[in-house]
């Protein structure tokens, strides 16, 4: 599909690289204006991010810096004194975003590898593999696809309370990290598309059923694999509820929780927005690094999952 | 062979999707604070919540920010995404309108706090140089679901117009070349070729998006908390207080149940009403 469109690419260029009109005027405002307004809070995060909070409340529609510090960052980091931070504005009181940080890095880590893993095993079974009652299982797997999981969720928290795994990593990680639907199917679909050519000349040369999954079919799928592990990676980083029900103390809270915790303890007469902001930058920074390596990957696989 | 490589998977979903959904069902039938075992109180769960005007007035913010959200999210997201197809292919402003897809709903909340505070927020900052009166966006009733709305149409439409825009690469440049030869002008191309052509694909995508209004919770929770006065307790919101705020955990799985089964019926009407398998093309 993205190769037929490539060819097709040059073709379309070439009609639409028709002269100016009205139409492509209006078109392209259009197109500016949206980009202006997706892309000005983040620019207005990091301009708060550096400003003296005091200061900035003095002056709160210059558009750079008010007096510029990095005091936001140090202090959200807990690199600087409470002195100093009372002094920027701050509330004086720790925030332990760095504990954060690693709580997200290995929930969305473990979880998104584990995830993506065990989908490619079920998927190489439903697609490769002949077994009786393989067309029901899918079809019982698929129904989970359709069905909203609102249901799910005070249930799976009684569960995970009664193994006593609250405020564990167990508790937030596991009910994700086995079975995904669309996982499953998205891989599938691709497997089912694969030559069996390579795999038949595999078997001839004697490999087992795992060398084939392992060393033949799992490269030919990476494309795909890596698709839905960045996926998943953005959506258990950016998961809010789930860690919300299952963790009471900032043991394994996420940075979302601690993101959530700083901004509701924030007093309500003055609170410290220029700290506040720091910290979304810091939740929001390796989700933007991510996307300056992988933004083409990122974009492409988010069309291409709408499509299946 | 094959069993043991779904066996996790298997595991997962009878334990962590099968189990709980009929657990769930279980015990919206019964009488349940987490401390002691749930005691079967047939529909008693159900009685009170149709007495409970917190309820109603909770399912009519939900709809209310449905409504907005959702169509606000769609029509700017067909519009982007026919006018990024028809004028330029470049992947950096694709990558630019995605952005707020990558941060989490808490980032985006926290974000907008900022920026729709009522004495400091730019967005107030500037309507006031323009002469107008400051908007207490997130601590006024009547604003309070509008913002809410606005700010989840910022996260989302990016995301909805680059699939809209994949489906959008399908249709073959030629149907408007034959279109342009014909003298159709590009607003009457938009209604009579884009739009039919990307219904199907329009159909999924405004099921996703009504799913997830409908269970809106991290932008509320941050953003106003349900306030003022209730004015944007959604139903996600009220389930969570009566849940971990009250332990009543059988009436917060009664409202799960009745949000899980209005899901399935906008799900099934929508998939219905649009023909969502079926696209004009013949």
């Amino acid at each position: 599909m993205t190769a037929s469109i490539a060819r097709t690419l040059p073709i379309a260029r070439s009609a639409r690289r028709s002269k100016f009109t009205v139409g492509r005027g209006v078109a392209w405002s259009y197109l500016v204006i949206v980009v202006l307004v997706t892309v000005f809070p983040f620019y207005w995060m990091l301009r708060s991010a550096l400003s003296n909070n005091y200061a900035m409340i003095a002056d709160p529609s210059s558009p750079v810096p008010v007096g510029f510090t990095w005091g936001p960052f140090l202090r959200v980091l807990g690199l600087a004194s409470p002195q100093a931070a009372i002094a920027e504005g701050g509330s004086g009181a720790s925030v332990p975003i760095l504990h954060y940080l690693l709580n997200s890095v290995i929930y969305a880590t473990v979880s998104t590898v584990l995830i993506v893993f065990f989908s490619t095993l079920a998927a190489y079974a439903f697609s490769r593999l002949q077994w009786r009652g393989r067309e029901l299982v899918f079809a019982f797997f698929l129904a989970a696809l359709m069905v909203p999981g609102i249901l799910t969720l005070l249930p799976n928290f009684v569960l995970i309370k009664d193994l006593g795994l609250l405020n564990t990593f167990a508790g937030i990680i596991l009910p994700g990290a086995l079975f995904s639907a669309f996982n499953i199917f998205f891989l599938r679909q691709f497997m089912l598309g694969l030559s069996t050519e390579i795999e038949e000349a595999a078997l001839l040369d004697g490999a087992g059923k795992f060398r084939m999954l392992f060393g033949v079919t799992l490269p030919m799928t990476s494309g795909p694999i890596v698709t839905l592990t960045i996926l998943g990676f953005i959506g258990v980083w950016n998961d809010y509820f789930w860690p919300l029900l299952v963790t009471s103390d900032s043991s394994v809270a996420p940075l979302t929780l601690g993101l959530a915790i700083f901004k509701q303890s924030s007093p309500q007469s003055q609170p410290d927005w220029a700290g506040l902001m720091a910290a979304t930058l810091v939740a929001a920074l390796p989700m933007l690094i991510l996307f300056m390596i992988f933004g083409k990957r990122i974009v492409n696989s988010i069309g291409f999952s709408g499509i299946k | 062979m094959a069993w043991l490589l779904i066996a996790p998977a298997a595991i997962g979903f009878l334990v962590f999707a099968v189990y709980p959904t009929l657990r769930g069902i279980y015990l919206s039938f019964t009488d349940y604070r987490l401390l002691s075992a749930p005691v079967w109180i047939g529909f008693q769960n159900f009685i009170d919540l149709v007495n409970d005007s917190t309820f109603w007035a909770s399912l009519l913010v939900t709809l209310y920010f449905v409504v907005i959200a959702v169509s606000l999210t769609l029509i700017a997201s067909v519009v982007t995404a026919a006018i990024l197809h028809r004028v330029t292919e470049s992947t950096l402003l694709r990558g630019l309108i995605i952005l707020p897809f990558l941060i989490s709903g808490v980032v985006a909340a926290t974000v907008w706090s900022w920026m729709l505070d009522t004495q400091l927020g730019i967005v107030n900052v500037v309507i006031q140089h323009l002469g107008g009166d400051g908007v207490r966006f997130l601590t006024s009733r009547e604003w309070a679901i509008p913002s809410l709305a606005l700010i989840s149409v910022w996260k989302n439409m990016g995301y909805t117009s680059i699939i809209l825009f994949a489906g959008l690469q399908a249709i073959p440049p030629s149907i408007y070349e034959a279109g342009r030869l014909d003298g159709a002008s590009e607003p009457k191309m938009f209604f009579r070729l884009t739009l039919p052509l990307l219904r199907p694909i329009l159909a999924l995508v405004g099921v996703l998006n009504v799913i997830g209004a409908f269970q809106v919770f991290d932008i509320v929770s941050v953003a106003t908390k349900g306030g003022p006065a209730n004015a944007s307790l959604v139903l996600q919101m009220y389930i969570y207080q009566k849940a971990f705020g009250q332990f009543n955990f059988g009436y917060a799985s009664a409202m799960s149940l009745v949000l899980f089964v209005i899901l399935i019926v906008i799900t099934f009407l929508q998939m219905r009403l649009l023909r969502a398998n079926e696209s004009d093309t013949n």
